[in-house]
């Protein structure tokens, strides 16, 4: 069965579950007395516990990383082009480790699991999540794991943040971090559009103030509708431009309001499909945990300070067409790790394909994140100081 | 290493924390971190050069020259290196004044104009110099800005800035006697140390 799989595939894999009894306290307050993390793990973790590599996902990502479910699986995990045998990611020299982050709907404990305090669903009631939290429950996933010490915490967009998050909270569990098409914090534009996906799922008749699973609906109109939004600013003018430009489904115009240009039918192919596997509480819970990271915010708004425990490399990268977190939103955290004194990289990669362009194959980004790895490795193995 | 690297290795003090400007394939930083416990970054557009640096662990920053210094805070370094990218520059003499800033010290090395073989490739064929430290036809050159050993020193003394080392070289034959007494016309690479202010 396994030969069906590409040989730079990991191939199938198993999705575990961790269950943890002690409490987490979060950033909103209130408490998580028990939850569970849903991961998935690749490679082999050596004998010194070193080679472990987190991977930290983005707003509708999850635990599925690289590889296959079942043989018929037709799309491999979100990340299959970096994380493989002879990858970027390379899984024969790394552990690789994927989870599901808390509020998440992909099996991880979020707001579709039992609250044990009123023995219903969480709903609307799941605490709010931040990327501090999320970063603390990773970690204790790594202890989990017996890992003292990331390789390397890599993460692409909301996951960057993650990734950011933990050279300050963790500095020393982090040998290395990558921070991929990601921002030291939003900028009020992205809030709007935020917002705006927000108010499309709390105005959807079906979404019953986040009790739908109560009435039996799904919220999916509002899903679709924050869906297409959020597509929109993950692509570029470019890419939307070359991929449909201004072609139409039949060879006329109708003069109506169905769908007639292909970027229409796109959006809505898209909108629909993601309103049947994504939860709409999930989403909120989401899209309000990028609102809220501002590391500088607890530092009078200077970055520098904020980074100052950090003490790994860094490698960071953005892409010229991203318009999301634009390049020079990298910027903004490049030049503050350089006036904390930080060892750090940086790269802007000619890519077409705007904020989705972080989990496409592009060579130039193949290559300096593949060199970032491979020194990582080479370090591991007690190579070139 | 090249020649012209081979020299500044040996001017750069142990424990310093440096840049370097157009760092090519990190040669220079990783041999200084290696030897001499030297920190820094270097600025690079290269794409091969850029994932060379990563290869070696160089901290490397796509960064365009000509856009400045700006996200460099005043002394934010000991010393700053620029090899083989004054003559590409937009303004050379804006660029001095940033790494002036950003350090009380820097180490340029550019292709001397006056070198003999360019002298007499102009005089008896009447043409732009080509050879091996200036490649490039005159269409296609990306060396907008080419000057002498003399311009530079001449550079120095206007903007009042100390020169404390000099040395031509070539690739070959580095530190040969002949270019030690007419720079001008025997060295291919010259190579300045200079500090700010008088």
């Amino acid at each position: 069965m396994s030969a069906s799989f590409p040989s730079d595939s990991v191939g199938l894999v198993t999705p575990q579950t961790a269950t943890f009894e002690s409490p987490l306290a979060l950033a909103c307050g209130k408490t998580l007395e028990h939850f569970e993390l849903v991961y998935e793990t690749y490679g082999t973790l050596n004998a010194e516990r070193s080679n472990a590599v987190l991977i930290c996902h983005a707003l509708s990502g999850h635990h599925h990383a690289a590889g296959f479910h079942a043989a018929d699986e037709l799309k491999p995990g979100w990340w299959d082009a970096y994380i493989g045998p002879g990858k970027v990611i390379d899984t024969e020299r790394f552990f690789v480790v994927s989870l599901n982050n808390l509020g998440g709907c992909h099996g991880s404990t979020g707001p579709g699991s039992i609250d044990p305090q009123t023995g219903r669903q969480w709903g609307p009631t799941f605490p709010v999540m931040t990327v501090a939290d999320w970063v603390h429950s990773q970690a204790r996933l790594a202890d989990r794991l017996g890992i003292d010490r990331f390789a390397a915490v890599v993460g692409g967009s909301l996951g960057g943040m993650q990734a950011m998050q933990w050279t300050i909270a963790y500095p020393e569990r982090v040998a290395n971090v990558a921070v991929i098409a990601a921002t030291p914090r939003l900028s009020a534009q992205n809030i709007a559009f935020n917002e705006v996906a927000r108010q499309a799922i709390r105005s959807d008749p079906d979404f019953h103030d986040g009790w739908y699973a109560d009435h039996g609906a799904i919220p999916k109109l509002g899903l679709k509708l924050a869906r297409m939004i959020g597509h929109i600013t993950y692509l570029s003018e470019h890419s939307m431009g070359s991929r449909f430009g201004r072609d139409l489904r039949s060879d006329q115009l109708n003069f109506g309001y169905d769908v007639e240009f292909q970027v229409e039918s796109y959006l809505r192919h898209q909108g629909d499909t993601f309103s049947t596997r994504f939860d709409a509480n999930t989403y909120l819970l989401m899209t309000k945990a990028l609102d809220y990271f501002d590391p500088a915010g607890q530092h009078d708004g200077d970055l520098a300070a904020a980074l100052a425990p950090a003490d790994c490399p860094f490698l960071v990268v953005s892409f010229t067409t991203d318009w999301r977190f634009a390049p020079a939103r990298s910027q903004e955290l490049v030049n503050a790790l350089l006036r904390a004194g930080k060892a750090v990289s940086y790269v802007n990669v000619d890519s077409p394909h705007g904020h989705d362009a972080f989990l496409l194959p592009n060579d130039q980004y193949e290559s300096v994140f593949g060199s970032f790895m491979r020194r990582i490795d080479a370090q591991l193995n007690g190579g070139a100081s | 290493m090249r020649a012209d690297l081979e020299l500044i290795y040996g001017w750069v003090p142990d424990d310093a924390r440096i840049l370097d400007l157009g760092c090519g394939d990190g040669t220079l930083l990783a041999a200084l971190a290696r030897h001499k416990n030297v920190t820094g970054y270097g600025l690079e557009i290269d794409p091969e050069g850029i994932s060379a640096c990563l290869t070696k662990g160089v901290n490397v920053l796509e960064q365009n020259l000509d856009d400045g210094l700006g996200n460099f805070v005043d002394d934010a370094c000991d010393l700053v290196i620029m090899t083989q990218a004054l003559q590409v520059l937009r303004r050379p003499d804006a660029m001095l004044d940033e790494m002036l800033r950003v350090a009380p010290e820097c180490i340029i090395a550019f292709p001397n104009f006056a070198y003999w073989k360019h002298r007499l490739h102009l005089t008896f064929r009447g043409r732009m110099p080509v050879s091996r430290s200036l490649p490039h036809a005159w269409y296609d050159t990306p060396n907008i800005h080419l000057s002498t050993f003399r311009d530079f020193a001449n550079l120095c003394r206007d903007k009042g800035v100390t020169i404390v080392d000099e040395a031509v070289g070539s690739a070959e034959h580095e530190g040969h006697w002949t270019s030690r007494l007419w720079p001008n016309l025997f060295g291919e690479t010259a190579i300045f140390r200079v500090r700010r202010g008088r």
